[in-house]
């Protein structure tokens, strides 16, 4: 194993890092973490012209070896052979953007002198061509005293050149600078950049004029925000719009099994166990793949688009408003997709206070989790008609649940910064990436990174916490006439929990359900799903769809206060485990844990109140 | 008196207008933070740089976005204040 060579790809961000490794290593990736950071450690297998395998390792963009957030740190600590977990790699590959030479060739020359075998990779070679510019490789190579090779990683060119001229710098086998201190004055490093780069290139026009023409209506201070609006608009009702037909498949799969399952097998202990706890508990999480699958498309299309950093820009006075930067723009909007990938994407906010304080509130947005949530309580009480041509009912109470999120987020965040972490935050400095088209490949490998996760997590921990509350709800028997969901181990867990949860208008199935729940949120809908098909066993055994089990026993002042409880109950563990290594200790997840169950408790109780209140009850 | 019209004074980057380019004649370094000043070094702004003010960002004082040699990039007006430029 470790007589692989190891090889790392390390350069600027937006240098088509990602998009190279995605190219070299195809899916075969593995995305792990390094011990102690949640700096996510991305890695593959590939091979070299003559076939010798190497063991590729992306290392986070960085612009030089003085970090200053800790992916940053990574990446340093890795080139230098002292990042614990990893070896020091035995050649790395400098990605470089060849539309920029003269601020990624700072960053090269600052690499160079590390010791190690280095081959420099000058990516994007064809829109530099387009740009106007012509660089002679040959000269390049002769000035820097490296290898270089032009690629386009999304067009997969250049590859076989690259693994040539790195199987070449793996059998020279330099002997590093071991223990040689870093030069730091990058100032050096940047005036040479430039003499080598005026050197080798050739500038025949004045360039960027397909992003400078997209900006000026991108960022326009009246047309800029009504893009991003609209763009959100399009994110959220999509995810509802574009989901219902592939929902119905795995539904109707999911019906399929349960069905055959009841025919073929006895009627026993382990067919209930495998019809109540397995296949509607599983499925009725997994239903949601689509929608998960969804907004995740347009997050990744947003980033690598570039369009990203211009909502940065946008969002960066509101966020300043509440005491963040632009900046934190960008973890919270991964959020939305799941709190745990933006709360690790917090790692690229220099700040400290503003960092911790992003990390608080990330929780607030509405992550993917609580989409099943959020889907059976709309779907079941709120009816599907169109407001406007194209404008769903159903779609504009999701879109209020992502708002109430928002704002409470918002709030928090201004209250946190002016009492936990208050102090002069850390300003917002960041580079524009050029628009480009999301290349196809590495969209569909990043969703289906994501889709793997959240099924591994449907089929691991779901379905665990599921099978486990099937037997406590199912165990010990009722007598006659008293109901299952009430008279087992998890109804009396239940029974005390609801003395707490009644006054805010939860039943006793909810109760039941929030417990399990803590697990992850979406286990509330398996968990609801499991409790009643356990109490309707003997008269509709199989997949009766939840909503319509719902739809006849809550009240719509019950399913509002549901909804509002979900908006901000912090259950999700892998968060809290995410918040604790992040934040080095209990002290900050708890205070999460605490300041969001307080939220969800007078939130649900406000929702349920007003509901009865204005005669919904 | 004459001669001394037409030797160029630098001026401040916010106070230029959209699109105008210029030359970084200097940075008040100790107008920014430690972190501002090494991410602006890392980004390439230094005396002799091409500059060009490219957009503001909203109504109210939000960012802006700047060109520096081939880079684009945003920062807040107080960074543009920090900055003179020889146009």
């Amino acid at each position: 194993m470790t007589d692989i060579p190891l090889v790392a790809l390390v350069g600027n961000p937006n240098a088509g890092k990602s998009a190279l490794f995605n190219a070299l290593t195809g899916a075969r990736q593995k995305v792990g973490n390094y011990p102690g950071v949640t700096v996510e450690r991305h890695s593959g297998r590939t091979h070299l012209a003559d076939g010798r395998p190497i063991e590729l390792v992306d290392l986070p963009g960085t612009y030089s070896l003085d970090p200053s957030s800790p992916d940053e740190e990574v990446t340093r600590d890795v080139v230098l052979g002292t990042q614990v977990g990893e070896r020091r790699p035995d050649a790395i590959v400098v990605v470089a953007d060849a539309t920029n030479l003269d601020n990624h060739l700072r960053f090269v020359l600052q690499l160079k002198g590390l010791g190690l075998p280095t081959v420099l990779a000058l990516n994007m070679i064809d829109m530099a061509v387009r740009d106007g510019l012509t660089i002679d490789t040959a000269a390049l190579s002769a000035e820097l005293g490296l290898p270089v090779v032009e690629t386009v990683a999304v067009r997969r060119r250049g590859l076989d050149g690259l693994r040539e001229m790195v199987g070449e710098a793996l059998r020279t086998r330099a002997v590093p600078a071991i223990g040689a201190g870093v030069d730091t004055d990058i100032r050096h490093f940047q005036r040479e950049a430039r003499r080598i780069s005026r050197a080798a290139t050739t500038e025949a026009s004045r360039a960027r004029q397909v992003t400078r023409t997209l900006d000026r209506v991108a960022l326009h201070p009246v047309f800029g925000p009504v893009i991003l609006l609209a763009i959100l608009f399009v994110m959220f009702q999509a995810v509802f719009s574009w989901s219902e037909a592939p929902i119905g498949w795995i539904e109707g799969a999911q019906g399929w099994l349960a069905d055959t399952a009841v025919v073929a097998l006895p009627d026993n202990f382990l067919r209930s166990l495998l019809v109540e706890g397995v296949i509607n508990g599983v499925g009725s999480v997994v239903v949601f793949l689509p929608q998960i699958v969804i907004l995740f498309l347009f997050i990744l299309m947003l980033e690598a688009s570039g369009y990203m950093v211009r909502a940065a820009m946008l969002m960066d006075r509101l966020m300043a408003g509440v005491g963040l930067s632009g900046r934190a723009f960008i973890p919270l909007l991964s959020s939305f997709a799941c709190a745990i990938p933006g709360i690790m994407a917090t790692r690229s906010i220099s700040d400290p206070r503003e960092r911790l304080t992003t990390i608080l509130v990330a929780p607030l947005m509405t992550c993917s989790a609580r989409l099943p949530v959020y889907a059976v309580i709309i779907g079941a009480f709120i009816p599907a008609r169109d407001l406007a041509p194209g404008v769903g009912l159903q779609g504009v109470v999701l879109l209020a649940l992502y708002l109430a999120g928002i704002v409470s987020a918002m709030l928090a965040s201004v209250l946190i910064r002016r009492t936990v972490t208050r102090g002069v935050g850390g300003g917002f400095l960041m580079e524009m990436p050029r628009y480009q088209w999301p290349s196809v490949r590495d969209t569909l490998i990043g969703l289906w990174q994501r889709a793997y996760v959240f099924l591994r997590r449907a089929g691991t921990i779901i379905m665990g916490v599921t099978v486990a509350l099937w037997l406590l709800a199912s165990y010990p028997v009722a007598p006659e006439g008293v109901k299952q969901s009430e008279y087992s181990v998890a109804g009396r867990i239940a029974s005390g929990l609801e003395v707490v949860l009644r006054p805010i208008g939860f039943n006793h199935e909810m109760s039941l359900a929030v417990i399990p729940a803590m697990a992850a949120r979406e286990v509330a809908v398996s968990a609801l799903q499991t409790v009643y098909s356990i109490d309707a066993a003997d008269e509709d055994q199989g997949a009766q769809e939840l909503g319509g089990r719902l739809a006849g026993r809550w009240s719509l002042a019950t399913a509002l206060a549901f909804l509002a409880w979900f908006v901000f109950a912090p259950q999700c563990l892998s968060t809290i485990a995410v918040v604790r290594r992040e934040t080095n200790g209990w002290k900050w997840p708890a205070f999460m844990i605490a300041y969001l169950f307080g939220l969800a408790y007078v939130a649900a109780g406000a929702t349920y109140w007003i509901a009865v209140w204005a005669g919904l009850g | 008196m004459t001669a001394a019209a037409h030797i160029p004074v630098p001026v401040i980057l916010g106070s230029l207008r959209r699109r105008a380019r210029g030359t970084v004649a200097g940075v008040d370094w100790d107008q920014l933070t430690e972190a501002e000043v090494r991410r602006l070094r890392e980004f390439g702004l230094d005396e002799g740089v091409e500059i060009e003010l490219l957009h503001g960002a909203s109504i109210g004082g939000g960012p802006l976005a700047c060109r520096i040699g081939r880079m684009t990039i945003t920062f807040r007006t107080h960074v543009a204040r920090a900055i003179h430029v020889l146009t």
